[in-house]
């Protein structure tokens, strides 16, 4: 069993856009290998089991904790980090919001809360309130209170073209 | 004495916070970020029982795997640490006190391997009875926690630890005469309240990374509250000279008390030191976060209050006794300053508050945001509504009746004064926000509604000597960069230091910043960022610091202008003479010197500095507890309308009122994140967190599976906050602190708009259903 876990495999996936390739142990979670391997610190670890969403990373497209997600898993897949989300250089809409509705305060949760939003954004570019707090309501932060965390969503989705409520 | 402007340019407006970027596109670096070139990573093997006796530790086998560098085990490190009381050991040694103590710690090239390693540690213990209440570490011929309690360095004159006994701090508070102030009343009470252990759950867990250098230096990054006070408490323990250390405090992930004061600092050293000075990481795992590192204490309070029929006070009497688990270090503050605070902000010429700190065999205690007086005002303020219906009297109103107000004095004699803030002010505007006295129906006859108030107040706890530098440097292109040494783990306060610092200097915002990673090697000395005291201390080292920029600056641009620095005026970056304003200079050209046109120069860099030091504080007397503690008082008021179903005990907090005398809102955006935030952290101790320990002491929901804190579905409908502003004479631009008050009388207020609702009172934190449901049965008997 703890062989299985040790015993290494070659993986290929796309990393915001990048080609990136690594040989990594069986047990090897998505989190670790962004983090430790490609050093894209961005990505949080808050509990490492799934519950806190400090680690939310888009899957192909789908919001996941990356702390769940082995990286062999990850194999072939499109991942985009916190890291992407600014690409050119220049904020997008989703950041900007976080930043000007006070959405931010220790910015631990920020990558995940951002990542899990732009999720959620993805397929539902004009989320109602209450289907803002089901697609965040994994995603913990003990700093905001969650307000400006929802009005930055809902200010974000509007400035990206989703129909205005 | 800040100079008092009307316009402000900067102070008071809601400036967007200068971090935002660095956090919103996760190039912010934490402790948790840092890889340093060979770097080991450290896992530590903990206590599965509360209490034992270690009679072997065999290392040998975790020695010999694969990639291991360093085993240790208490037995390797004869130390003793803490900030108020040296009790705690950085491994234990011989015994454990608490199930999650650190026994043993590997540091090894991955993680994994050092949890392997740990795992291949074998340690035999004799486990003995665990002492997991306070009554029970009271009680006659109890065991010790600590058998060396007597030999225990502790601030003298500050606290009174109780020798061969559990008690590692008896806090006296005594006014007037308590059982005249008794007997004097028509009605009398007595309630005992209980507030379990509860976690601080900051998103970044505890982490550090340390080197031991050549020649006895050591550096630390880690995540802390405290740069300064991990040096001086590092070069106590360790025995070094203070400039051998040095302490980096990148972005911290949320703090919230806990990070206040040493945690994992010492071991990372020990570890690097027994791994041939490489870089080691160790980073608390979630469970370590709630198990190893410590939570808030616990309490039971026990609170008798007698009053005229009229509704005025006679006397308090409370006992106050804290479940302090393993170790005090920080613990024993926490009892002293809950009972200057102890009797809420009333008026009481009689009162008599013993405060117990008592070591129990449980996870251990420190500062948690709000600092012993979230738990005190649950009861103190649950207390006053119960002796309202014993009355008759409006809750407002007796609270109305009590409150402090210019001319009376504190439980430790302080003088109230026009310059202290209105706490009944505040009362107003909340009773006034909620519709106090209008009941609303829930449109669900299955739901109750009901309306909940209570009053609060908080000042720093803190030694009388509490101080804070500032440095100001100028650019060449004319911008300043404020140097400190408090951190801003969310709060917000570097971008209200920024506001002051471009204000006082008069510069524009833009050209201010203010450095982010505090470092003990450059950043001049601040105590600690706890307390609700950084922008009040920070903010007037930062005026004064600007006030020595200015002085430099017109000091240079006199000789370039041929005229007295008295005759020079800054406005908008730049300084000109008032006799002449059209020839202007930026402060650009004078942030290094200024240099004629024949190449002779004159001034210099400009580097400014500016301090406080906290004025007027007294040791308390040992006795009595009278004497002055107190920087300042922050004010405030709870309103709450909640929503109870009448079958499950669920509680919905449908609106809250927050009301408090900011002296000065520095910034209206931030300081409403802080109310928002820290009203949804009280609700988190409100309804639904504590330990929960089973019968052997183990700690049965450390994680968030089992501990649950609130999510975005468990937010208020509302929260309105409501800042008043009665100016601190001694404040930044007339501002008091007000970071940890938004949470600490929240769980007072929603317990009385429980009784409000359904008629039950509960007397435990947290309100959970469970616990409202079987209140509610009991009330209505056996059916």
């Amino acid at each position: 069993m703890s062989d299985e876990i040790h015993k290494t495999h070659d993986i290929h996936l796309t990393v915001n856009g990048q080609p990136e390739t690594g040989q990594v142990p069986a047990g090897m979670t998505l989190l670790a290998f962004l983090r430790e391997r490609l050093y894209l610190t961005g990505t949080k670890a808050g509990c490492e089991a799934g519950e806190c969403g400090a680690c939310t990373v888009l899957l192909d497209g789908r919001a996941v904790t990356s702390c769940l997600v082995l990286a062999v898993e990850a194999n072939g897949a499109t991942v985009e980090t916190i890291e992407g989300e600014a690409a050119d250089g220049a904020l997008s809409a989703l950041q900007r919001a976080f930043v000007e509705e006070g959405a931010i305060q220790c910015g631990f949760c920020t990558p995940g809360m951002i990542m899990a939003a732009r999720g959620l954004l993805a397929r539902n570019p004009d989320p109602s309130r209450e289907e803002i707090i089901d697609a965040l309501s994994g995603n913990l932060c003990r700093c905001t209170g969650y307000e400006a965390i929802i009005a930055a969503v809902e200010r974000a989705a509007k400035e990206e073209g989703g129909r205005d409520a | 004495m800040p100079e008092r402007k009307d316009p402000l340019t900067y102070v008071g407006r809601s400036i967007q916070r200068e971090d935002g970027i660095a956090k919103a596109t996760g190039s912010a670096t934490f402790v948790h970020d840092l890889f340093l070139p060979g770097m080991l990573h450290a896992a530590i093997l903990t206590s599965p029982h509360a209490r034992a006796r270690i009679t072997r530790i065999d290392t040998s086998a975790a020695s010999a795997l694969p990639g291991v560098r360093a085993v240790l085990t208490g037995e390797d490190l004869d130390y003793l640490l803490g900030l108020y009381m040296r009790d705690k050991p950085i491994l234990a040694r011989g015994e454990v006190r608490y199930q999650g103590e650190p026994v043993a710690a590997v540091a090894a090239d991955s993680l994994d391997a050092a949890r392997r390693a740990c795992d291949a540690i074998e340690v035999t213990y004799e486990p003995l009875d665990p002492l997991l209440d306070t009554e029970q570490a009271l009680a006659e011929g109890a065991p010790l926690v600590h058998e060396a309690l007597h030999t225990y360095q502790y601030m003298k004159g500050v606290f009174s630890p109780v020798p061969k006994t559990n008690i590692a701090h008896h806090q006296k508070i005594r006014q007037g005469d308590v059982e005249a102030g008794l007997a004097a009343a028509d009605v009398v009470i007595e309630e005992r309240f209980d507030n379990p252990p509860v976690p601080h759950v900051p998103m970044e867990t505890h982490a550090v990374v340390a080197r031991a250098l050549p020649g006895d230096r050591i550096e630390v990054h880690t995540s802390s509250q405290s740069p300064y006070t991990v040096r001086h408490l590092l070069a106590a323990c360790f025995d070094l000279p203070h400039a051998n250390i040095r302490v980096h405090v990148p972005y911290v992930g949320g703090g919230f008390g806990g990070k206040a004061g040493i945690h994992l600092e010492p071991l990372a050293i020990c570890l690097s030191r027994a791994a041939g000075g490489r870089a080691v990481k160790v980073v608390a795992s979630r469970e370590e976060e709630c198990n190893t590192l410590p939570s808030r204490q616990g309490l039971r309070s026990t609170i008798t209050i007698g009053a005229k029929t009229d509704g005025t006070i006679t006397a308090l009497r409370a006992v106050y006794t804290w479940d302090a688990g393993a170790y005090a270090d920080y613990g024993v503050n926490i009892g002293r300053a809950a009972a200057y605070a102890g009797a809420g902000p009333y008026a009481i010429d009689h009162c008599a508050i013993d405060s117990y700190v008592v070591y129990t065999n449980k996870v251990y205690g420190t500062a948690y945001r709000g600092f012993g007086h979230l738990e005190v005002l649950w009861g103190i303020e649950r207390a006053v509504d119960l002796l309202a219906r014993r009355l008759g009297i409006d809750p407002v109103d007796l609270r109305m009746k009590n409150l402090l107000r210019e001319g009376d004095r504190t439980i430790t004699g302080e003088a109230i004064t026009a310059g202290h803030g209105r706490p009944d002010q505040c009362l107003e505007a909340v009773a006034q926000a909620i519709g106090w006295g209008e009941r609303s129906e829930s449109g669900d006859p299955l739901k109750a509604r009901g309306k909940g108030i209570a009053v609060l107040h908080k000042a720093p706890a803190m030694p009388t000597y509490t101080s804070c530098g500032a440095m100001i440097k100028l650019d060449e292109d004319g911008s300043a960069d404020v140097l400190i040494s408090g951190v801003d783990y969310g709060q917000g306060t570097y971008t209200t230091l920024r506001q002051i610092a471009a204000e006082e200097l008069k510069l524009p915002i833009d050209a201010v910043h203010v450095t982010w990673d505090c470092d003990t090697a450059f950043s001049p000395y601040d105590w600690q960022t706890v307390a609700s005291r950084f922008a009040f201390m920070g903010g007037n080292a930062v005026i004064q610091a600007a006030a020595d920029c200015l002085r430099q600056l017109k000091a240079t641009a006199a000789l370039a202008l041929d005229t007295t620095p008295d005759r020079i005026a800054c406005e908008a970056g730049e300084a000109y003479g008032t006799d002449a304003p059209d020839r202007r200079i930026l402060y650009g050209r004078l942030a290094l010197g200024y240099t004629f046109e024949n190449g002779n120069s004159v001034g210099g860099p400009v580097i400014g500095h500016g301090r406080y030091i906290a004025q007027g504080l007294t040791h308390l007397d040992l006795e009595t507890g009278q004497g002055h503690p107190a920087l300042f008082w922050t004010y405030g008021a709870h309103a709450v309308e909640i929503e109870v179903d009448r079958e499950t005990g669920e509680i919905e907090v449908l609106r809250v009122a927050t009301a408090l005398d900011a002296g000065k809102v520095l910034n209206p955006a931030l300081a409403h994140g802080q109310v928002v935030g820290g009203v949804v952290q009280g609700l988190g101790s409100a309804l639904y967190e504590g330990f929960v320990f089973d019968p052997s002491g183990r700690l049965l929901n450390p994680s968030f599976t089992d501990g649950k804190i609130p999510t975005m579905k468990d937010i208020p409908r509302e929260i309105r906050p409501i800042f008043l502003e009665t100016p601190q004479p001694d404040g930044p631009y007339g501002a008091r602190g007000v970071a940890e008050h938004p949470m600490i009388a929240i769980p007072s207020a929603i317990g009385n708009a429980l009784y409000d609702a359904v008629g039950v009172d509960v007397h435990a934190l947290p309100l959970s259903s469970e616990r409202i449901h079987r209140a509610m049965n009991e009330r209505k008997g056996p059916s």
